[in-house]
């Protein structure tokens, strides 16, 4: 490898250094062989029939070549390589970018037709045309969103409490492993778990909001457990030691010393939980099921949630088609909003939530 | 170890005067760590015994007549088939990802680019179901008429081609959006702790970047790469939304990727059923779930082994 | 309030590993006391054995007798927790609480056991452990502002004004001057000068000229290979220690013509 930079005299260096200068494109001809691309690949596609699509494939293939062949034959092979791998990755990284934008643009586009105050303001309660909203599903999303959240944080709290400062030996092994194991349950089989624990405990017909809580818990409890670990892991042991030092007993210290200087993290980690199962569709599909009007009870009968009144009124239009799919987009468009916000939400925490260093 | 001399008492603990707040404390703590692996036996438990009575019922009263296996089969395949396009499509897109972000990005904007692909983690899946559903299917007819003209001697290809576009191809490539920042993420996490060393190495011996990436970046993050894609073979067994809103679905089981008789999945197919199944309807889905949770525990039981064994060795370093 | 600490025989283990073996010593009130040797010797897990700090790790445990007031701390009834309140401790590196201010920083050991305290009380504990550090007139108008903010010196002069404000009988010190810069050290040193009317002090330090300005006693630690238990090779007074030591090892560690 190295012979290559070291044999040969300076052929094509203007001056002798102690550092060969190559033969070398100029910094912006690789985007300029790349720019060429494309435009061919633009030709070709009006040759054939004009297409975004076909124009952007062409393109990028015609211009990674280009690129490759250009390269090639002014600095060699292996900066030809090192070029289309360089093309190849952000390729890679431009197709992932393609569904983002296209979804993100279609929710908008289509979601903000019925994006109004009745949307917010009316449930689909007697109505079976035009009209009509999300406000059931909205609160029965935030309820049960609520009591996933109400009974999942303690049980992941405490266990990663568990894992940190307490646990030793088997039992913290099997923990963590069957933890790890726990996030990968499919969202389908913790709502069969939930609806065969309450079938079992209250009868066939039993459906409450709690059942959809207690599905997003078994989703939600891993969650919160590895994201809590992670953070108080992150606790300098000076800090517990410090407090230990001072005849603080343990628990005290971990309430008062780690869960303290902790709080960003455990913020950031619980809202990003909650964001992870506020969209959830189908445990809450087989357990709370839909209804047309508002239950604010969690403890009895069928609930409305959000997912699951946009999959209702996207696969089972009524006799006003277009009415059905507007508000399915728009309550799709609504949950993208309500994830994007417990996003932010969790971002804002860690920045002001974050201990205080400054002199 | 070189202990000079054993202890003159066992190395039993200390016995230690504990407060009644540590105690309950840590009581709660250790409570709560059991209750988690109670509720994972619980679902194990409940599912089993839920499922009980179609695994023993005669197979006339199974849905379809045939018995429970050939109810379940063509759902199995449905399930693998999706999941494995996912996983072909998704893992070297994800690799070029990681790789773009940690090594190729102006430092700059990497971490916002991060953040943007991370995103794509965060949208429901019932989302990714419209868009699937409205976009990407119609979009696709043309391609899957194209393979069905071209490549019909392929098994996989070999049509007729639906004119709608919801077919299992077109759910590989929700799946495959959809499990790509899974194994984007854990990519990206190994690749950027490639020691410095080992890069730098690379460098000084007048490698390019891609070079350097070959010699001292891959060879680290491969096993990486692995659990990571595992981890994304397990979210696409086991999604069900975008797979029961795209689907068509209820054919027999087939690896034809373009009809419009595709297998469903054991997900989508127990989400599409069971608000409307009664009596032994129930329980056949609910032994369908046990089966993908099996499925699912086993790729994902594997993926944890492959990602701790190598914490093992990374440790060592 | 300050006291004696007797330890006999004692053994410190972590898990099946002997790392200190066999000490006797008697710690005399109202003095310094020095530990000195060669790094992983045992000195520094001796000291925390002391106020039992050593057994929070895991695995970490203790045989032998340590002493105070007639009372042995390891004894089956004694709570560990009640041995730190009487026995407070110093780290080497500086760890103000980073979530609380300087003035809640001095009061933590009150208000972390949720002491109930009346305003004036604890103002007037916070200026005096302050002043009792020589940090009150340096710290006096921000006593709102974040601990973590202060230099190194200053930060390590608010744990000792943290520590001395749950009123301990005996103060322990584990190398509290080696992440700090000479005037640094200085303070500390002039500080510890004070501080020895009140409390019994055992500091455990890497740097002999250290141990000899400061301390009444010192005691010499040293092992004889790697793997083997440290050993309390010689304890006396600090003159004779750096004039005329018992132990060749120990005159050997002193002038430099250690291993």
């Amino acid at each position: 490898m190295s012979t290559d930079t070291q044999s040969a005299p300076q052929l094509s260096a203007p001056q002798p250094g102690p550092v060969r200068v190559e033969r070398r494109l100029p910094r912006f001809a690789p985007l300029g062989l790349f720019v060429l691309g494309i435009v061919l690949g633009a030709a070709l596609s009006a040759a054939t029939g004009f297409s975004v699509t076909s124009t952007v494939v062409y393109g990028v293939v015609l211009g990674t070549l280009l690129v490759y062949v250009g390269t090639r034959a002014v600095e060699g092979r292996r900066k030809a390589t090192d070029r289309l791998v360089t093309c190849l990755v952000t390729t890679a990284f431009g197709i992932a970018m393609i569904p983002l934008i296209s979804l993100v643009y279609t929710v908008l586009d289509k979601g903000l037709a019925r994006f109004d105050g009745d949307f917010f303001g009316m449930s689909m309660f007697r109505i079976v045309g035009e009209g009509g909203g999300a406000y059931h599903a909205i609160l029965g999303t935030l309820i049960i969103t609520l009591v996933a959240t109400i009974i999942s944080v303690p049980i992941g709290l405490f266990t990663a409490i568990y894992l940190v400062e307490y646990g030793t030996g088997r039992l913290k092994k099997a923990i963590t492993f069957f933890v790890d194991v726990m996030t990968g349950i499919p969202s389908i089989v913790a709502g069969l778990f939930a609806f065969a624990l309450f079938t079992l405990l209250f009868g066939n017909d039993f459906r409450a909001g709690i059942m959809g809580a207690v599905a997003l818990s078994v989703l939600m409890i891993p969650v919160v457990v590895r994201s809590c670990e992670e953070v108080l892991k992150l606790v300098p042991n000076e800090l517990r030691e410090a407090s230990y030092a001072l005849g603080v007993p343990k628990w005290r210290t971990v309430v008062k010393v780690v869960l303290p200087t902790a709080i960003a993290g455990l913020g950031t980690g619980i809202t990003l939980s909650v964001a992870r199962v506020v969209g959830e569709t189908a445990p809450l599909l087989i357990t709370v099921g839909l209804i047309t009007g508002t239950n604010l009870n969690p403890f009895d009968g069928r609930m409305a949630t959000l997912p699951v009144f946009a999959f209702y009124q996207l696969t089972q239009p009524g006799t006003a088609t277009q009415a059905f799919l507007d508000r399915a987009w728009t309550a799709a468009l609504v949950l993208i909003i309500f994830v994007m916000a417990l996003n932010i939400l969790a971002r804002l925490i860690s920045r002001f939530f974050a201990p205080k260093t400054g002199r | 170890m070189t202990a000079t001399k054993a202890p003159t008492e066992p190395p039993s603990q200390q016995r230690v005067v504990r407060r009644p707040g540590d105690r309950v404390f840590a009581g709660a703590a250790r409570g709560s760590g059991i209750f988690i692996l109670l509720v994972l036996a619980g679902v194990a438990a409940f599912l089993i015994s839920e499922a009980l009575p179609a695994l023993t019922a005669s197979s006339e009263e199974i849905p379809g007549g045939e018995g429970l296996g050939s109810y379940v089969w063509p759902l199995i395949v449905g399930t693998l088939l999706g999941a494995v396009i996912a996983l072909v499509v998704a893992t070297p897109l994800a690799v070029g990802i990681a790789l773009y972000i940690t090594y190729y990005a102006p430092r700059r904007i990497a971490a916002a680019m991060g953040y943007v692909i991370d995103l794509l983690a965060a949208i429901p899946s019932v989302v990714y179901g419209f868009w699937g559903l409205a976009v990407l299917a119609p979009k696709l007819v043309p391609f899957h008429q194209w393979t069905a003209d071209n490549l019909s001697w392929i098994p996989l290809f070999a049509g007729p081609a639906s004119a709608s576009g919801r077919t299992m191809l077109t759910v590989g490539l929700v799946l495959a959006v959809m499990i790509l920042p899974i194994i984007s993420a854990i990519a990206r996490e190994v690749f950027s702790q490639a020691p410095a060393l080992h890069r730098e190495a690379a460098l000084a011996l007048g490698a390019t970047r891609w070079e350097m990436i070959k010699m001292a970046v891959l060879p680290y993050g491969k096993s990486g790469v692995i659990a990571g894609a595992m981890l994304g073979l397990g979210r696409a067994l086991g999604e069900t939304m975008a797979v029961a809103i795209i689907l068509s679905g209820g054919g027999a089981a087939t690896i034809n990727l373009i009809t419009s008789s595709n297998p469903s999945t054991i997900a989508s197919n127990i989400a599409l059923r069971f608000p409307e199944a009664t009596g032994l309807g129930v329980n056949t889905l609910i032994a369908s779930g046990l089966v993908l949770f099996v499925i699912t525990l086993a790729v994902n039981m594997l993926a944890r082994w492959v990602v701790n064994r190598r914490a093992d060795f990374s440790g060592a370093n | 309030m300050a006291k004696r600490i007797e330890v006999s025989d004692l053994n410190i283990y972590y898990g099946n590993f002997l790392a200190v073996e066999g000490v006797n010593v008697s710690i005399e009130p109202r003095s310094i006391t020095a530990l000195i040797g060669p790094s992983g010797c045992g000195k520094s897990t001796f000291l925390r054995s002391l106020n039992r700090m050593h057994e929070v790790l895991p695995g970490a445990r203790v045989e032998g007798k340590v002493v105070m007031d007639g009372q042995d701390l390891y004894g089956s009834d004694v709570d560990p927790v009640d041995v730190r309140r009487q026995i407070g401790m110093v780290f080497q590196r500086p760890n103000p609480f980073p979530t609380m201010s300087i003035y809640d920083n001095v009061i933590a050991g009150n208000r972390l056991n949720s002491k109930r305290m009346k305003k004036s009380e604890t103002d007037e504990l916070v200026e005096r452990s302050l002043r009792g550090a020589n940090l009150w007139n340096e710290v006096k108008d921000r006593l709102d502002r974040p601990g973590s903010g202060l230099s190194g010196g200053q930060q390590q002069r608010l744990c000792i004004a943290r520590a001395i404000a749950v009123e301990p009988d005996v103060l322990l010190m584990d190398e509290p001057c080696s992440a700090l810069d000479p005037i640094s050290t200085l303070a500390i040193e002039d500080l510890m000068a004070e501080l020895k009317e009140r409390f019994t002090i055992v500091i455990v330090t890497h740097n002999m000229q250290q141990a000899a300005r400061v301390s009444e006693q010192t005691g010499f630690f040293n092992l004889n290979g790697v793997g083997q238990p440290g050993r309390l090779i010689e304890f006396n007074p600090t003159e004779k220690i750096f004039s005329n030591p018992d132990q060749k090892a120990t005159e050997d560690y002193i002038s430099g013509r250690f291993g």
